[in-house]
């Protein structure tokens, strides 16, 4: 018995070493940490439980059976996160470059399955080289594997991907299919295809930063949502990202004492709307003064900046946040904006997160830019997951909310819970000048005319009222209200109930 | 009494006038720009009138828009506040051919102290001392040198219908005072289409000490005490305060003659103001008689009590004073800050836009503030960037100073740049403090501009432990989320690590009733407050002194306002710590090689093309921000690399414009 405690500690430690120290040192050395050193800063301290702490690879081919570390590359477990329960994988360089094994993949499964069985979150921390080549067909069957369950977990876990390495090949396919992926600048990258491939075929030199690094991905191809300093303010940052989500499909959002007063005024709201209705403002201050303490955590911050997306809390609880930005693009919706904003409506509807929209929109944005890249089918995702979604809905028109875009952000008619303007609203299918030019199309040459008609199209139109009058807002607020209206709305709204038809599933245009 | 009185003015001046209208039930009319629509001093007054667009030349300076509004509204007042047209002798003509009352001088007062050199002989004549010079018309430079060497060096040769530091030589010989006779007469000649230059005695360590004088119709003139405003930047004022720590009581009472003697001799009513020069000797010299109401009024208000605007009115009204120069006490010490929209880190360029977050501290019995924004309001660029006045008094000067050191650190400013954190840099000042003032105090205690206050070491640890209070409450805060894993138990918190850019402190913490003991090195920081997470503003009792800060949150940390320096202060487990060592160190990019936008604006023209040399000073591009052209120059002789604007891009601040090789 002493004998075999005292060969369970020798495999503790050898499984703590990991790849050993000279790794640990080289890990270091790139300035990141290793595997089981995330885990510490990112779970509460003591809380980690890690499984498989003993597996190995069974791999026998090019010297393999010589070279077993226990863990093999992977540190799996459980822990806690300010108390609540969270699953995660830590991929380690340090063990043969992370690479994935059949064994690694069974690990990460693992951890999967029992997420979706008790309704807990996946963290994946990934650092790893790509597949494990001495095993062949058996690395790919392994991601294949771990591919299948975060499928299958989508909608049912939030799932969140920090890439704090490599992560290149099949392997970027798993945090795809993830809810989240952050990103660590300088020291994490992913591409399908590296910087000597795409050269032989391409013949275009890019570096791996400029490829597939963390600006990259968050400035210009959307695929990760955040990036962070580094490893520790990155572990930091998922802490506090977490605290805004629910474990499961199965719960309600968490809520978070608030020292925040529900109804808090905010005077200067009501200045926010400039009096030119063609001067922007900033629609991250609206969002500031009327969520919980001015937290809000913002995705995609540096993509798509024409539409803000992102968590905040009303009164303690999560709400998502989706609101056009006047001073990008006027506000205006587009592929990217609208791409990025149906992710997130979608992410909120599965998870139970009622959603807060903040509407100052002017149209679609027009050009063969957009036509050619597909505006019809990509608008189509923001309308088709705003309709969809049955959470509690709360629509706030601030400004313009003008044509088949007003429609979309959220409507009355695509089942808006509550839907509420302010006095700056006009809720119209076009501009006045716009709307003039098509109308009296035959008095364009008399300037005097056209002016007097403007006129009397704005006096009709731009304004709460008619749409008021038909029921399509519910009620004009005044802007210093708005924080207390909202948690009013949302307060009635908390056991609302609605269901789609059955189906499969939907079929949302892709 | 009137019935009616219209404020010419805006801004925390119209408002201040409003103020003691309501006090004496004088219905009271504002006027208002375009730009001013909407504005804190049209919403406070009774009626408000429309006169004209945004530039003041268009408005608030047009004698005739003024005058119709009295008319319109039936005022039969107008106070002028300062600035715009409240030393403008042809508008206190206007209005008393129309019969409306100027709530200020007679026009003969106004007219014979605006001339620079008509006033320096009317104070000849009263028996004011004036600084030892030649005020006749000088010939040429031979002459000016004769002139100076009679007075004796240094001297200073300035325009005399000059202002604001414009057509000014200080000459320490003669080769200086030749060269300067030449240039400050051609700078007279375009500046202010007069030529004439006269020669003064220079003061060394000169301090600008004033005298508030007070008189009615009917003969009785009084002075209030001194203000002492040697805090100024390129003849701004930025702190002041009275009395003055230089003036005793014999000196006070021998200026405040002199100041009532020549308002005497002008036939002098209303509020005005005689500016002194004063030597650290307590020699003191005449420098000018402002004929209005100063901005700085409030500290005399709160040293005397009297309310200023209110005497103006009754004096205007023909009332006698109520009190005579023995009644007049001078109770404690008062201080004034003027907050304004200005950048102290960018060489206090000017900031415009919205005042996203303006909360002031508490007025009280210590602290007064005259403001005329409110959060939310717009700061144009068409007038005068102050957004405040923040006064404070206190028995004595430490009490005061120490009051508005606390007022500082809890004045909340967001969206424009403002000098708050320098004015607080100013106040913890030890110089500062000890009083030795003079009027080069700011050129010579920040020769390099202003990069944040240097806090010293006991200020600077309490601002840490304030970081590890907020920090042990929010992450408490965070442990109270619903959904938890039962049996959670978290653990207690020994030990925290601060790291402030290179600095890096190990902090103890022990808990205490209301609060928390924080041991850093051999200190014992007690920090006691009612903070909770979320809240911006931190007050409580720090090493048992009441102290205010500022607090955000910041990844892994927080930034920490107090005493004129921002810190940004990461906050880490011991563990984290350790580990942190491993980070990347990641310096800041290189800006040196670009040229960058100072401000948001527009591009309205590159000047250079890729490839190009260019020579220091060199015009690159102008950006045009609120429609004010700004000329960037080149800092350095270098080669263009990259043009990576267009002219009509709007760009934001420290976005690149051009790439040098």
């Amino acid at each position: 018995m002493q004998d075999i405690i005292r060969q369970l500690e020798e495999k503790r430690d050898q499984a703590r070493l990991g790849g050993g120290q000279k790794r640990i040192d080289a890990q270091h050395g790139k300035g990141k940490l290793t595997a089981r050193e995330r885990i510490e800063l990112l779970l509460d301290p003591g809380s980690f439980e890690e499984w498989d702490m003993f597996v190995e690879h069974t791999c026998t081919d090019f010297g393999m059976a010589g070279q077993r570390i226990p863990g093999d590359g992977v540190v799996t477990g459980y822990g806690t996160i300010n108390g609540r329960l969270v699953f995660v994988f830590s991929q380690d360089f340090t063990v043969f470059g992370g690479s994935l094994s059949d064994s690694h993949a069974r690990k990460i499964c693992k951890i999967m399955d029992k997420a979706m069985q008790v309704g807990a979150p996946v963290i994946g921390l990934n650092d790893s080289g790509g597949a494990r080549i001495q095993e062949g067909v058996d690395s790919l069957a392994g991601y294949a594997e771990v591919f299948q369950r975060n499928v299958l977990a989508s909608g049912v876990v939030p799932q969140i991907s920090v890439i704090m390495g490599p992560c290149a090949g099949g392997a970027v396919y798993s945090p795809a299919m993830t809810d989240f992926i952050f990103m660590v600048k300088d020291s994490s990258y992913m591409f399908v295809t590296g910087p000597d491939v795409v050269k032989t075929v391409t013949q275009e030199v890019v570096t791996q930063e400029q490829l597939g690094g963390a600006i990259t991905h968050t400035t210009r191809s959307s695929v990760a949502d955040v990036a962070f300093e580094n490893d520790i303010e990155t572990l930091n940052q998922i802490r506090r990202f977490f605290d805004f989500l629910p474990l499961s499909n199965r719960e309600k959002p968490p809520v978070r004492p608030s020292n925040d007063d529900p109804a808090r005024q905010e005077p200067s709201l009501d200045t926010l709307v400039p009096a030119n209705p063609n001067k922007p403002y900033d629609m991250i201050e609206l969002i500031g003064k009327v969520v919980d303490e001015g937290d809000f955590f913002e995705l995609q911050p540096s993509f798509a900046k024409n539409i803000v997306t992102g968590f905040a809390r009303l009164d303690g609880a999560t709400v998502g946040i989706v609101a056009n930005q006047p001073m990008v693009l006027a506000g205006c919706l587009d592929i990217d904006s609208s791409r990025k904003a149906a992710r997130f409506v979608r992410f909120c509807d599965c998870f139970n997160i009622p959603i807060v929209t903040f509407v100052d929109v002017p149209g679609f944005l027009p050009g063969t830019a957009q036509e050619y890249g597909g505006i019809i089918k990509h608008g189509a995702k923001l309308l088709f997951a705003f309709a969809e979604a049955t959470v509690p809905k709360v629509t706030l028109i601030t400004r313009k909310a003008y044509g088949g875009a007003y429609d979309v952000m959220s409507s009355k008619h695509l089942r808006g819970d509550v839907n509420f303007a302010w006095p700056s609203a006009e809720i119209a299918v076009m501009g006045p000048k716009g709307a003039v030019e098509i109308i009296f199309r035959a008095e364009l040459d008399d300037k005097a005319k056209i002016e007097a008609r403007t006129e009397e199209y704005r006096a009709k139109f731009a304004n709460p009222f008619v749409a008021g009058r038909r029921g399509f807002i519910d009620d004009v607020i005044m802007p210093h209200n708005t924080r207390h209206r909202l948690i009013r709305a949302l307060a009635m709204l908390r056991d609302k109930k609605l269901e789609n038809p059955w189906k499969k599933h939907d079929n949302i245009p892709l | 009494m009137f019935r009616k009185i219209l404020i010419a003015n805006r801004g925390e001046i119209a408002c201040r006038v409003i103020r003691t209208c309501r006090k004496l039930g004088i219905r009271n009319v504002a006027v208002y720009s375009e730009a001013d629509d909407g504005a804190q001093h049209m919403r406070l007054a009774d009626e408000a009138i429309a006169i004209g667009k945004a530039p003041a030349a268009e408005s608030y300076l047009v004698i005739e828009k003024i005058i119709e509004a009295c008319e319109r509204s039936g005022a039969d007042a107008v106070h002028p506040g300062y600035g715009f047209l409240s030393e403008n002798r042809r508008f206190a003509e206007a209005l008393e051919k129309k019969g409306i009352t100027f709530i200020g001088p007679s026009v003969h007062a106004v007219h014979a102290m605006g001339d620079k050199i008509e006033s320096k002989k009317l104070a000849k004549a009263a028996g004011v001392n004036t600084i030892p010079g030649y005020l006749g018309a000088i010939s040429g430079p031979d002459e000016a040198a004769k002139i100076a060497a009679e007075i004796g060096y240094p001297v200073m040769i300035k325009a005399s219908a000059g202002g604001g530091g414009k057509g000014m030589r200080l000459a320490w010989n003669e080769g200086e005072c030749r060269e300067g006779f030449v240039s400050a007469t051609s700078e007279a000649r375009s500046s202010f289409g007069d030529e004439r230059v006269f020669i003064e005695k220079f003061i060394q360590e000169p301090r600008h000490i004033e005298i508030q004088v007070l008189g009615d119709r009917h003969g009785n003139i009084v002075y209030l005490g001194e203000r002492e405003c040697s805090i100024q930047r390129r003849h701004q004022k930025v702190i002041e305060e009275a009395p003055s720590p230089l003036i005793d009581a014999a000196t006070r009472k021998a200026m405040g003659e002199q100041a009532v003697a020549l308002a005497r001799e002008v036939g002098y009513f209303s509020a005005g103001t005689v500016e002194m020069v004063v030597g650290p000797d307590k020699s003191f010299y005449f420098l000018e008689m402002n004929t209005r109401l100063q901005v700085e009024h409030p500290v005399t208000e709160l040293v005397t009590g009297i309310d200023l605007v209110e005497m103006m009115i009754r004096v205007a009204a023909g009332e006698k004073l109520p009190f005579t120069q023995e009644q007049i006490e001078l109770n404690g010490w008062a201080m004034e800050s003027r907050i304004y929209a200005e950048d102290p880190y960018r060489g206090f360029l000017p900031s415009t836009g919205r005042l996203q977050r303006y909360r002031m501290p508490q007025e009280g019995r210590h602290v007064r503030i005259d403001t005329g924004v409110t959060e939310g309001s717009e700061i144009s660029l068409y007038y005068d960037p102050m957004i405040a006045k923040l006064c404070t008094w206190g028995r004595d000067r430490n009490e005061a100073i120490r009051h508005m050191r606390g007022a500082l650190d809890a004045t909340e400013i967001d969206g424009i740049s403002h000098n708050v954190n320098f004015l607080a840099a100013v106040a913890g000042h030890p110089r500062f403090q000890a009083g030795r003032l003079s009027t080069a105090f700011i050129a010579e205690e920040f020769p390099d501009g202003f990069q944040g206050a240097a806090l010293p070491e006991a200020e600077r640890n309490a601002v840490l432990s304030v970081a590890v209070f907020a920090h042990l409450e929010s992450e408490a805060r965070a442990r109270r989320i619903s959904g938890q894993m039962p049996g959670y138990r978290p653990e207690a918190v020994g030990e925290l690590v601060l790291f402030v850019g290179d600095d890096r402190h190990v902090a103890q913490v022990q808990p205490a009733v209301d609060g928390i003991d924080v041991t850093i090195g051999d200190h014992i920081i007690p920090v006691r407050s009612h903070w909770r997470p979320g809240a911006r503003r931190f007050e409580g009792v720090v090493q048992n002194q009441p102290f205010s800060a500022l607090i955000r949150p910041r990844p892994e940390g927080f930034r920490i306002t107090h005493g004129g320096a921002d810190l940004d202060i990461l906050v880490r487990t011991p563990r984290a710590a350790e580990l942190a060592r491993h980070m990347p160190v990641k310096l800041p990019p290189d800006t040196s090689k670009f040229l960058l936008c100072p401000m948001p604006g527009l591009v309205v023209s590159i000047a250079v093309s890729e490839g190009e040399q260019v020579k220091a000073g060199q015009p690159l591009a102008v950006v045009e921000a609120m429609k004010m052209e700004n000329v960037l120059r080149a800092e350095r002789d270098g080669t263009v690399a990259k043009v990576a604007a267009r002219p009509g891009d709007s760009l934001a601040v420290d976005q690149v414009i051009l790439e040098f090789a």
